[in-house]
């Protein structure tokens, strides 16, 4: 395994960038929409005109368990990581949390996976090309009760590259630039136990809203958004951290298919990290990936009609980081 | 004892709060409070966050605190396979959350949201020694 302090020379040299500036940036699993932040402060700060954001992770080198083990470390590897937390665990009490506040079910987290898996059969890139029913879904493995083996995303291999340049250039470069209208980030506690909220992200919360402050737009300008759904718990508190439904009715949006691609807020329409699998540090790109195919009229497994304002959420580990970039085509 | 000893599995064997690890041996739990500004921390710190003063003073959890959320883990990661199941979980103790586990001891379906806990030393084989939750 090729340790962090040479990935970035590597990468960078391979690409024929030499000698041009080069470094790693780490938020765990936000760390493409973070490398995507710190892109577009550095163009607007007139340091550089063009820089591609490369995310990627080779999963496959761990075992499952192994993996478990060191993503359980995203956290407070001092107090919590000894006790064997695990990101289903973290997630599995923040379902129980909202289950016990507001009545959610695991039946309301399966049809999210139902939802996820109709859209990744139609996504080449995805890992699982294939659909589950509800009945698959609710009757799979407990990991982390409530939380069942298809209510997780699965480790992936993977990489993405989102390229950023100034405006004058994308235009003259590109058929149909997107744009960069609002960026949002926030973090909460290493620890779980620094948790005040545990029927959402916080840290998810504060990037919207200033994300939202930054595009001058709200919630109901969203045409299509890309959620962090590492598991189904975490797109149903993205339904309610994103203000597309109030705390505890984000079930009714899935239940009335309101996230699906007609819906009133199609929300991973591609898959999302449940089908597409989750490569770590290459998962935003991802995203960042779908959503600019969805505002240029290219997303073919699952077009949103005239989409124009797109939008990402992107979190790191059990909710210590968040992104979430507003997107627009005009 | 060393912080090495703390839980299932070490990851890191040093901190500012090591100290918590001879309470455990003593039969307690302990939180930190700032002495300047009466912030109180857990897991403990002895720097404080709020005020940035190292004046922290030890304190006994007692409890009984309210159990928040827990999750009850059958897939355990590498170092943890032969431990599972076991249920992590949330306890709110007022002025600050512990995250900790839930006493093996306790029935599954006993196990309920809002219900009332204490934490209280454990001792682990291998000479470790950890915390968990017990019913009040």
């Amino acid at each position: 395994m090729i340790n962090s302090a040479a990935r970035p020379g590597l990468v960078s040299e391979y690409l024929g960038f030499t000698p041009n500036p080069t470094f790693y940036l780490e938020s765990v699993c936000s760390s493409s929409t973070m490398g995507l932040r710190v892109a577009w402060s550095m163009i607007e700060a007139g340091l550089h005109n063009i820089v591609a954001v490369i995310g990627f992770q080779k999963m496959s080198e761990l075992s499952s368990r192994e993996a478990a083990e060191r993503m359980g470390r995203g956290g407070d590897v001092v107090w919590e990581s000894p006790l064997g937390l695990t990101m289903p665990a973290g997630y599995g009490m923040y379902a129980r949390a909202h289950m016990a506040t507001y009545g959610s079910t695991s039946e309301h987290l399966a049809k999210i996976r139902v939802k996820a898996g109709l859209y990744g059969a139609r996504n080449e890139k995805a890992t699982y090309r294939k659909g589950v029913t509800f009945e698959e879904v609710i009757s799979s493995e407990i990991v982390a009760d409530p939380l069942k083996r298809y209510d997780c995303c699965a480790n992936a291999d993977g990489a993405s590259c989102i390229i950023l340049a100034r405006g004058d250039i994308a235009r003259r470069v590109c058929k149909i630039p997107i744009w960069v209208s609002g960026l949002g980030s926030a973090t909460d506690t290493m620890a779980m136990s620094g948790r005040t909220l545990l029927t959402g992200l916080k840290c998810a919360q504060k990037a919207a809203t200033d994300a939202y402050k930054m595009a001058g737009v709200g919630p109901g300008d969203i045409d299509v958004a890309e959620v962090h759904d590492c598991f189904t718990i975490a797109e149903l508190m993205a339904y309610e951290d994103l203000g597309f439904a109030k705390p505890g009715q984000g079930v009714n949006l899935i239940e009335a298919k309101e996230t699906y691609a007609e819906g009133k807020i199609p929300v991973n329409v591609d898959g999302g990290l449940l089908s597409k699998g989750h490569p770590i540090g290459a998962t935003g790109g991802s995203q960042v990936r779908t959503i600019v195919r969805q505002l240029r009229g290219e997303a073919t497994e699952a077009q949103v009609k005239d989409a124009e304002i797109g939008l990402v959420h992107n979190i790191g580990g059990i909710g210590q980081y968040a992104t979430v970039t507003v997107l627009r085509r005009k | 004892m060393g912080f090495d000893s703390f839980g299932i599995v070490s990851f890191t064997g040093e901190t500012k709060a090591a100290e918590f690890v001879n309470f455990l041996t003593q039969g307690k739990v302990m939180a930190t409070r700032c002495r300047d500004c009466g912030t109180v921390s857990f897991p403990p710190k002895m720097d404080c966050p709020d005020c940035m003063s190292s004046n922290a003073e030890w304190f006994e959890i007692t409890g009984p605190a309210t159990l928040e959320t827990f999750a009850v883990v059958t897939y355990g990661p590498s170092g943890f396979e032969n431990d599972a199941p076991y249920t992590l979980a949330i306890a709110n103790f007022g002025k600050f959350k512990v995250f900790g586990r839930m006493s093996k001891d306790i029935p599954a379906d006993q196990l309920k949201v809002g219900m009332k806990v204490k934490a209280a030393p454990v001792k682990l084989a291998g000479d470790r020694i950890s915390y968990e939750f017990l019913k009040v």
